[in-house]
Parts: structure tokens; C-alpha cells; sequence
């Protein structure tokens, strides 16, 4: 799967209080949770960010609560891809489970600027950087996580377990 | 070959022998839980999977707290999704407004957790557990949902850190100065994807509350536990409460940690988290005068009756200072009730600090106290990140609830020894 978008940068350990605040999980709603995406971080964010956009950040990110608004409100704004120096583990987790692309990459999560336009290969796990003509190759993605994505998130791969009735 | 608690837990629930660091397991869970936050998003998840049952009702809790008593009509829905579903399946373990507290208060006080148990749950804070040699850890609403149709949950074995304690406190040092100088020392990703494994003397010695304190903030390390070895203290706390037969693990002397560090905490005073960081820490002593705003005494980490005496002890006799709110959150009805027997409600009222029903409330900017713009507030709470209690330009600072009834009284961040004398 190929991915094409523009770099939203941010720092090291982003919360997801800064990713999603709580005041807003009074709902739900992907389309509601995604209006107040990364709002006390850029509150420009979830306005301007556009559809295939993707996040760069440094370490830890999403550290902090284990709210799968999290993941939810970044994919509901349009971004196609995370890529951090490194992640927090239950951000790691949710963000496979609900079928939001990350990719860990400390020299990319270095090395890429706001603005830059990528190129990812997310099969490959490499990341071309087209303002900029670098390339980067991402960690592997674990096979048991791909044998998560391949069915389609976690729920579709417990259904493909539960015994039929 | 020697195995740490973490691993031996592991590897009794995925029905193996041994299992080693960086092994992907399935292994069976003790206990479920979900709060009226996240418990929505699995109950939507349960129901698309075409679950029409739970793995086992007794297994599984729904805490409503953090945004109850209902604090609007959107709160009150998802509160009422998870009524509902209690309902539907007969959940011994659904917990009422007026019968119920802060989760991870309220499950160890019940003895719905215990020792040698793998809990999960869709709250980050569910590593508090672990004060009770439990393998516990916080998961998403998606993972919770597959848990509550499988009753299984996937695991990556954590490689152990161990933190040996030596020395001997200083007055009005408890758990929660022990974990925020430990993330002070090795910041908030120092023990990602880590199981944290707390012994030594000081740990020893420690009261269960204490050891929750700490166990409760090893996520703020990114850890995926913080766990201390059951030893007779536990053994008093959990026979009275237990639901069912618990188990204690230890660590084998020559288990392999990741790395150690040893620390002799006996000069340690009280430490406070600055904003808007866990790991920004400093000895309440070093502070410059810093006037705040607001008190929050309350949370999972320090909502105990344990913390509650502390505060008392702090307040008895004395006001809070003209122009403060300090707001004292006893975590769970058991405890309200307690402190109320004890005269602790009465000394905080006497000291015109307001009393709250049990919620999560004003720790993640939910309700009741949530700061304006330019606000300070000294919190027992686990969080101080950006806007965590209120506006975005709001401050919080995490201190023990010693420091934080005399920060109340003082009008700024203070010690406690200047309050009531050392």
C-alpha cells in the first residue's frame, strides 16, 4: 500500500491528552473526536490537516491514557500515517487494532521537517521524502501485527476465531 | 533457567513452561475492566464482532467514574451503554453511583484483583495492580471487547527492570515521592514496553496503599507493569477480601533484568512534578515560592483512606488559605464511609476544604475543579501534561497528599513540616 501526503511535525512524548483532550470524550464519534484532534498541541491542526496528511514526531509518542479516541480522532482527520522515533505501547496497540498505519523510525522522525512531502511504501516500510530526496527504511512491522492488519483489525480477528453458533 | 515474577505470571496463564522477553503469548485473563470512558467503544466493538456472550460474567467489571455522576447528557448516554450492558449480561460487577469508587481504588478494596492474577484493562492505570503481585496492564476498548468475547489477550513478554530501595524514609515521604523520583531518574519513556519490578528494604516495609501509589505510575515511565512480589503485607490485605484463590510468584534471585538501579532514598523529601511533565521533578524544598490556585486530594493514585489520614493530619485545626479551593475525593465509598467514622470528613470541612462524591473527576479536566486559564493547582494526581486539568494555559503540580493539604493552607507549594512541625 502506497501513501502520499504532506508532514505535520511534532515533538518528543506527545499525550494523548495533546492528541485528544479529555473534556472531548464525552463522545465517541469519530467525526466529532476528529474536530478536536492535536487541538492544545496546534489548534490549527484539525482544521487545516488534509486528507492523506501524515504525522512525524520524536519518542514516546501517544504516551499517557490507553483512550482509543486517540488513534481514532487522528485517522477520522485524514491522516494516513504516523511516523515517531518511537511509540508508547498502548498507543502501539490501539493504532494496529483500529487499523491506523505507524511506523517507527527514529531517523525519518529526525530528519523529516513540516511541510515535506512523503512517499511511503507501507509494505516495504520505506518512506521516500520527495522535497528533500532522502529515504528511509522504517522497522519491520512484527508478523503477528500484520496478521492483524491482514484480517482487518482485531475484532475481524477474533470474529475469524469465535466458534459458530 | 531463573525467571522473574512478570515471566513466571506469563507463562502460568499461556499454559507453558517458561516464556522469555520479546515472546509474543496468548495467555488466559483473571479479570476485565472498563470504565465509562472507554467500556462504550467496546460494547460498539462487542456487538460488531457478533458476540452475544461474555467469556464469564464474574470476570469481567464496569466501572462507571470518571466522567459520574453524569456530568452531561453525552456522559450520562455512555453511562447508561454500560448499565445497559450489565444488564444484558448479568455482570455481578457492574458498580452503581453510591455503591461505587475509582476503579483502581475500588477492585483491590473488593478483592476482584489479586495476587498472581493477568488483569487487563481499558484504563492506562490498571498497572496499579501490580502493588499486588499481579501482572496488570492497561489496553485500548478494542483489546478490552476481544478480551471480554475470548477471555484471552495477546501479550509481548516485557523484558524486567528491577528498582532496589534502600534506606529509610523521611518523614511524610510515601509511594507516590518513591515513583516520581524513580520517574524523575529515568523520565517518561525510561521504562517503555518494561515490566518494573520495585524491591528492596523501603519496599519491604512499605503499606499496601503506598505500594498502589507506585505501581499506579508506572505508566507515567511507559512501563507495561510496575509489579512488587507479595510478601506477608499483601498476604493481610487480600485474605479478608479475596473473590477467589490467588497465587503469589516471585522473582528467582538470579532472574534477568534488563538493567537495575539502586537507590538509597534516606535524604529523599517529599518531591513535587512541575509542569507539564511526570519526570520533571524536584524535592519540595528546592521549589521557589510558587502561589497557587487550587488543591485536588483524591484519584487512583492517592484517593486511599491511607492518603485521606494523611491529609487530615496535615488539616486538623488549621484553614485552607483565603482564596484557595481544595477540593478531597475519597475514592470509593468504603473510604468515604471510613473517613467519615474516623472524623477525617469533619476536619476537612472544619478546614473548609469541599468534600466530593467518588469520581475521577477533576484529574483529567472531566468535572468538578477544573482550572481556568493562568491556574495552578497542586494534585495527588498521576498527570500533569498541557491542559490535563483545564484550560491550556492552566498548570498542574503532582505531590503526595501531605504536601498538598499544606500547600493548601500555605497558599503555595509548601512542606508539610511547615505546617504541623517536624
Amino acid at each position: 500500500m502506497k501513501i502520499v501526503g504532506k508532514v505535520w511535525k511534532f515533538g518528543n512524548d506527545v499525550d494523548t491528552d495533546a492528541i485528544i483532550p479529555a473534556r472531548y470524550l464525552n463522545t465517541i464519534d469519530p467525526v466529532e473526536l476528529a474536530a478536536h484532534c492535536m487541538e492544545d498541541a496546534d489548534p490549527a491542526f484539525a482544521s487545516s490537516v488534509r486528507p492523506g496528511d501524515i504525522i512525524a514526531a520524536g519518542k514516546n509518542f501517544g504516551c499517557g491514557s490507553s483512550r482509543e479516541h486517540a488513534p481514532i480522532a487522528i485517522k477520522a482527520a485524514g491522516v494516513s500515517c504516523v511516523i515517531a522515533h518511537s511509540f508508547a505501547r498502548i498507543f502501539y496497540r490501539n493504532a494496529f487494532n483500529m487499523g491506523l498505519p505507524i511506523l517507527e523510525c527514529p531517523e525519518a522522525a529526525e530528519g523529516i521537517i513540516a511541510g515535506d512531502e512523503l512517499e511511503i511504501d507501507l509494505d516495504e516500510g520505506i518512506i521516500v521524502n520527495r522535497t528533500r530526496n532522502t529515504t528511509y527504511r522504517a522497522q519491520a512491522i512484527p508478523p503477528f501485527m500484520q496478521k492483524l492488519i491482514e484480517a482487518g483489525g482485531l475484532i475481524e480477528y477474533v470474529r475469524g476465531q469465535m466458534p459458530r453458533e | 533457567m531463573p525467571k522473574t515474577i512478570s515471566e513466571k505470571i506469563l507463562a502460568d496463564h499461556a499454559d507453558k513452561p517458561a516464556v522469555v522477553p520479546d515472546e509474543l503469548v496468548e495467555v488466559k485473563v483473571d479479570f476485565a475492566l472498563g470504565n465509562d470512558i472507554t467500556a462504550p467503544i467496546s460494547i460498539e466493538a462487542f456487538r460488531r464482532a457478533g458476540a452475544r456472550r461474555v467469556f464469564d460474567p464474574e470476570r469481567i467489571g464496569l466501572v462507571p467514574d470518571h466522567f459520574v455522576p453524569n456530568k452531561d447528557i453525552a456522559s450520562a448516554a455512555h453511562a447508561l451503554m454500560l448499565r445497559d450492558f450489565a444488564r444484558e449480561h448479568k455482570l455481578p460487577y457492574y458498580f452503581e453511583v453510591g455503591r461505587m469508587g475509582i476503579e483502581h481504588a475500588l477492585l483491590p478494596e473488593q478483592g476482584l484483583v489479586l495476587p498472581g492474577d493477568v488483569v487487563i484493562g481499558a484504563d492506562s492505570h490498571t498497572c496499579t495492580y501490580g502493588a499486588l503481585g499481579a501482572f496488570a496492564t492497561g489496553v485500548g476498548s478494542t483489546d478490552l471487547a476481544a478480551a471480554m468475547i475470548t477471555g484471552r489477550v495477546w501479550f509481548k513478554v516485557p523484558h524486567s527492570m528491577k528498582f532496589v530501595f534502600k534506606g529509610k524514609r523521611r518523614p511524610w515521604v510515601g509511594g507516590k515521592d518513591l515513583i516520581l523520583y524513580t520517574i524523575g531518574r529515568i523520565g517518561v519513556d525510561g521504562a517503555r514496553y518494561k515490566a518494573m519490578e520495585f524491591t528492596g528494604e523501603v519496599i519491604e516495609s512499605l503499606p499496601v496503599s503506598d505500594r498502589l501509589s507506585m505501581c499506579n505510575m508506572a505508566i507515567e515511565a511507559g512501563a507495561k507493569v510496575g509489579i512488587i512480589a507479595p510478601d506477608a503485607i499483601t498476604e493481610e490485605y487480600v485474605k479478608s477480601r479475596a473473590k477467589r484463590p490467588y497465587k503469589f510468584y516471585r522473582s528467582d534471585p538470579d532472574a534477568v533484568y534488563e538493567a537495575s538501579h539502586e537507590w538509597d532514598i534516606s535524604e529523599l523529601e517529599p518531591v513535587v512534578a512541575l509542569p507539564h511533565s511526570p519526570e520533571n521533578v524536584k524535592q519540595v524544598t528546592e521549589i521557589p515560592e510558587t502561589p497557587i490556585d487550587q488543591v485536588v486530594i483524591g484519584s487512583c493514585t492517592n484517593g486511599r483512606l491511607e492518603d485521606l489520614r494523611m491529609a487530615a493530619q496535615v488539616l486538623k485545626g488549621k484553614k485552607v488559605a483565603q482564596g484557595i479551593r481544595c477540593i478531597i475525593i475519597p475514592a470509593t465509598q468504603a473510604i468515604y464511609m471510613e473517613a467519615l467514622k474516623e472524623g477525617l470528613i469533619q476536619t476537612f470541612i472544619e478546614a473548609e476544604a469541599a468534600v466530593s462524591t467518588p469520581t475521577c473527576g477533576p484529574c483529567l479536566g472531566g468535572h468538578m475543579g477544573i482550572l481556568a486559564a493562568g491556574e495552578s493547582a497542586v494534585a495527588t494526581t498521576n498527570r500533569n501534561f498541557v491542559g490535563r486539568m483545564g484550560h491550556v494555559e492552566s498548570k498542574v503540580y503532582l505531590s503526595n497528599p501531605a504536601v498538598a493539604a499544606a500547600s493548601a493552607v500555605l497558599g503555595r507549594i509548601g512542606h508539610p513540616g511547615e505546617v504541623v512541625g517536624s
